[in-house]
């Protein structure tokens, strides 16, 4: 659910990072936190348990520049990414305007990817949406690790409809800004389309 | 698909000033309003020190997550919360199940005064909110989205 404030002249819309467990989606977001500007984010906010573990959210609100007199602002969320916590997942999904989905490229961790991404299908479905129409891009992410698949594998298990796909090693900032990058515009250019239909 | 929140002067001054008056009538220190995703709609009071944009995404995690337990209860909602400080207090109320009514106060007001000033409030926000609504939901708004050009989109990210 987007929100347009005419008074402060602010867009500001909801995504969100979803994906197995220890996949990197709170890295995507530390990240993306390390190397924005002061002026343009908010304080993060790391919802874990003691291991460091995503316990409900992740959050980090950013700016990203004007638009026509209007600033855009983007509040990113993560879910957490272990199975037993899907009731947290779902409510995390409400209001959603974007999803990335973060996959593991470990061949270990194939099965966890499909398993998370049919989990997201359905959670979406839940709360309204389907996945096939909602702002939606993958991420590969841990393109640097000696057991990832080939980038064939993957998108053959998890895009079948060929959204926008990145590659990624989150963990030092490869591809995580391209992900975001591509998110927003989608996010945006729904947003433009939806306005124009009503 | 997805409902959109839209904010325009009339109905922010109204909003506005029902929260202001909240932050008298209750004593408090800082009253605001969130929506159910987590963005900040109005804020009044002692808010210069308060990251008020990470306190609006954890209120609207809460009222998730208490929704959750709801369900699980098979209750409809649990409208209001209360969480009690050394020194600070913190009333939370979901408004006409859209947004959330946030009260901090402390030892200068009581949970009594407050929850008599946040029921009036809210029902006064949940007449406010219901004109949003409608207006937003009107064919012939004015509404600065349809003017966004792919362009506009692209130079987003020229910097």
């Amino acid at each position: 659910m987007s929100f347009i404030n005419y008074l402060s002249r602010e867009i500001n819309c909801k995504l969100v990072y979803y994906g197995p467990g220890l996949c990197g989606k709170t890295t995507n977001l530390q990240f993306i936190y390390t190397k924005t500007a002061p002026e343009a984010k908010g304080k993060m906010i790391s919802l874990a348990t003691e291991q460091e573990r995503t316990l409900f959210f992740d959050f980090l609100p950013i700016s990203l520049g004007e638009i026509r007199g209007f600033r855009t602002r983007f509040h990113l969320y993560t879910v957490p990414g272990q199975v037993f916590y899907d009731a947290s997942r779902k409510l995390i999904l409400k209001g959603v305007d974007g999803v990335i989905f973060v996959a593991d490229s470990q061949i270990e961790r194939m099965e966890a990817n499909i398993e998370s991404m049919e989990n997201l299908r359905t959670n979406l479905a839940e709360q309204g949406y389907s996945l096939d129409k909602i702002p939606f891009v993958i991420q590969y992410n841990k393109r640097d690790l000696p057991s990832a698949a080939p980038i064939e594998e993957l998108r053959e298990a998890l895009n079948p409809n060929r959204v926008p796909e990145y590659e990624a090693v989150a963990a030092k900032g490869d591809g995580v800004f391209d992900t975001l990058k591509a998110i927003t515009k989608l996010v945006l250019t729904e947003l433009k389309k939806g306005s124009g239909q009503q | 698909m997805n409902p959109q929140m839209v904010m325009y002067e009339e109905e922010f001054n109204q909003i506005q000033a029902v929260v202001e008056r909240l932050v008298k009538e209750a004593n408090a220190k800082v009253v605001f309003i969130v929506a159910k995703n987590g963005q900040l709609i109005a804020a009044a009071g002692d808010t210069e020190n308060l990251d008020t944009t990470s306190l609006a995404s954890l209120t609207a995690g809460n009222i998730a997550a208490t929704g959750g337990m709801a369900r699980l209860l098979r209750e409809n909602e649990f409208a209001t919360q209360y969480h009690e400080g050394e020194k600070a207090n913190i009333h939370i109320q979901l408004v006409g199940n859209r947004v959330i009514l946030v009260v901090i106060f402390d030892a200068r007001s009581s949970l009594g005064l407050v929850r008599l000033r946040v029921r009036r409030a809210s029902d006064e926000l949940n007449t406010i909110f219901e004109a949003l609504l409608n207006k937003v939901q009107s064919p012939d708004r004015n509404d600065v989205l349809t003017e966004i050009t792919d362009a506009d989109i692209d130079n987003l990210f020229n910097d």
